[in-house]
């Protein structure tokens, strides 16, 4: 089964190019997705509930992932959804074990290879489907 | 798996857009509680009035479609938006892009848009656009937008599924030699030139018409009409004429007709993939017509008799499923 991705530049963020780049590779790995461009967290869990979202692709090179981020997570526990949420973009190390605890499953750094990304996203949402 | 409970439905009946959400990939992955649903809804629909819109990659289709959302949804409408996008040949993978032209939408309640792969359809839509406009049909919407691929000559599926179909073109796409082709030019309800702040507007618009008055088609003749979707211009005349030609099907009686035809067609689509899975699976898994494929593909016996074997044999075994 085809996996559904959502992806969204978080919040007012306008570097979409990287956000663009990684869509176009997930599709080039045999997803499909789903590209909202900038979006507030609310719209964009709303996007991910009408497409049956398996993973919401977060990116971010503004800052604003520690806000912006886990808010993501808790509205979309709180609609009942249960999609992976991965973050990208550019977010310091120190930051990671805050996000992880806030429920973000994994932060892909800029030299991230596409393989290791995908692996991961068919990995998590294999054992979640099962 | 989970099944179709009391409670999904129910949700589903309370109009909980996380139930729909859940039980529309359920239908766009043709699962069996998609079928299910399908079954257990199949009369609760008929209701919305379903608009195709089609034309070439870039016309405007996704915008267009934004727009009018925008201006159905400040009066109260509740809308459904299903737009395609194709699927990659070779890998399988999609882009589908057409939300980012709706992000203004995001804030209106009554509007849920999805978005499909083509997934090797190649009619212009996804295999189960119609199962997926059925559903939201049942979840009481008034109106659904349907936005196919960019198309070139000869995608029609959109007609099948579609009350009103317009067809969105750009200025400058060649002479009226092409506007007398046979195929997409003869489809639409209504036309529109988009992009008619560019040259040629006045052109296309002229060599449509012709088209239109020399058609054979007497009781409703297709609009033609200039907008300028980034500008919402021109988008308010759009939605009258869209109104108007609702309102012309159900005076004339072809609402009620155009319903019936849908459902014969799709009678026959899902008797015919239920066929073709039939085949499928036997000429996969029967030794006996494994033996006589590998003859055909070494060229010692012609397809068309072991076709009729296959069938043949098919019937013999009461083409138990």
């Amino acid at each position: 089964m085809q996996i559904k991705v959502v992806m969204a530049k978080l919040g007012l963020d306008i570097h979409w190019r990287g956000a663009l780049v990684v869509s176009r590779m997930l599709r080039d790995e045999g997803m499909e997705v789903v590209y909202l461009g900038n979006q507030f967290p609310e719209q964009i869990v709303d996007a991910a509930i009408q497409e049956g979202a398996d993973v919401i692709g977060l990116s971010t090179l503004g800052g604003n992932h520690l806000t912006l981020g886990p808010k993501v997570v808790e509205i979309m526990k709180a609609k009942g959804m249960d999609s992976l949420v991965i973050m990208g973009g550019v977010i310091p190390e120190d930051d990671f074990p805050l996000l992880k605890e806030a429920g973000i499953a994994e932060i892909f750094g800029p030299e991230t290879r596409i393989e290791e990304m995908a692996n991961f996203i068919r990995a998590r949402v294999k054992t979640e489907i099962a | 798996m989970v099944s179709l409970s009391d409670e999904l439905i129910e949700k589903f009946d309370q109009k909980d857009e996380v139930v729909l959400g859940k039980l529309l990939k359920e239908v766009e992955n043709q699962t069996e509680l998609g079928f299910e649903l399908l079954k257990h809804k199949a009369f609760q629909k008929g209701k919305a009035h379903i608009v195709g819109i089609t034309g070439p990659p870039g016309s405007g289709k996704s915008t267009l479609v934004g727009k009018i959302c925008k201006s159905l949804a400040q009066k109260g409408l509740k809308i459904g938006v299903v737009c395609i996008d194709p699927t990659s040949p070779f890998t399988k993978g999609a882009l589908l892009g057409d939300r980012v032209r709706m992000q203004e939408l995001a804030k209106y309640p009554n509007i849920f848009i999805k978005s499909l792969a083509t997934r090797g359809n190649l009619g212009g839509l996804a295999g189960s656009t119609a199962d997926v406009v059925q559903v939201l049909d049942a979840f009481d919407k008034d109106i659904i937008l349907l936005e196919t691929v960019g198309v070139g000559q000869a995608e029609f599926d959109v007609l099948d599924i579609s009350d009103t179909v317009v067809l969105v073109n750009v200025p400058g796409l060649g002479d009226s030699l092409q506007t007398l082709k046979a195929g997409i030019m003869e489809i639409a309800d209504l036309y529109v030139i988009n992009q008619s702040d560019r040259p040629g507007a006045d052109e296309s618009v002229k060599d449509l018409r012709m088209m239109v008055n020399e058609s054979k088609k007497e009781d409703w003749k297709p609009p033609i009409l200039k907008t300028i979707a980034t500008q919402q211009e021109g988008v308010e005349e759009l939605i009258d004429q869209i109104h108007r030609h609702k309102s012309f099907l159900r005076n004339s009686g072809q609402w009620a007709k155009i319903r019936q035809n849908r459902h014969m067609k799709r009678l026959r689509g899902v008797t015919n993939s239920y066929i073709t899975e039939i085949v499928e699976n036997t000429m996969r898994n029967d030794p006996l017509i494994q033996k006589r494929i590998e003859e055909v593909k070494r060229g010692e016996i012609d397809p068309f008799t072991v076709s009729n074997e296959i069938i043949r044999h098919l019937f013999q075994k009461q083409l138990t499923l």
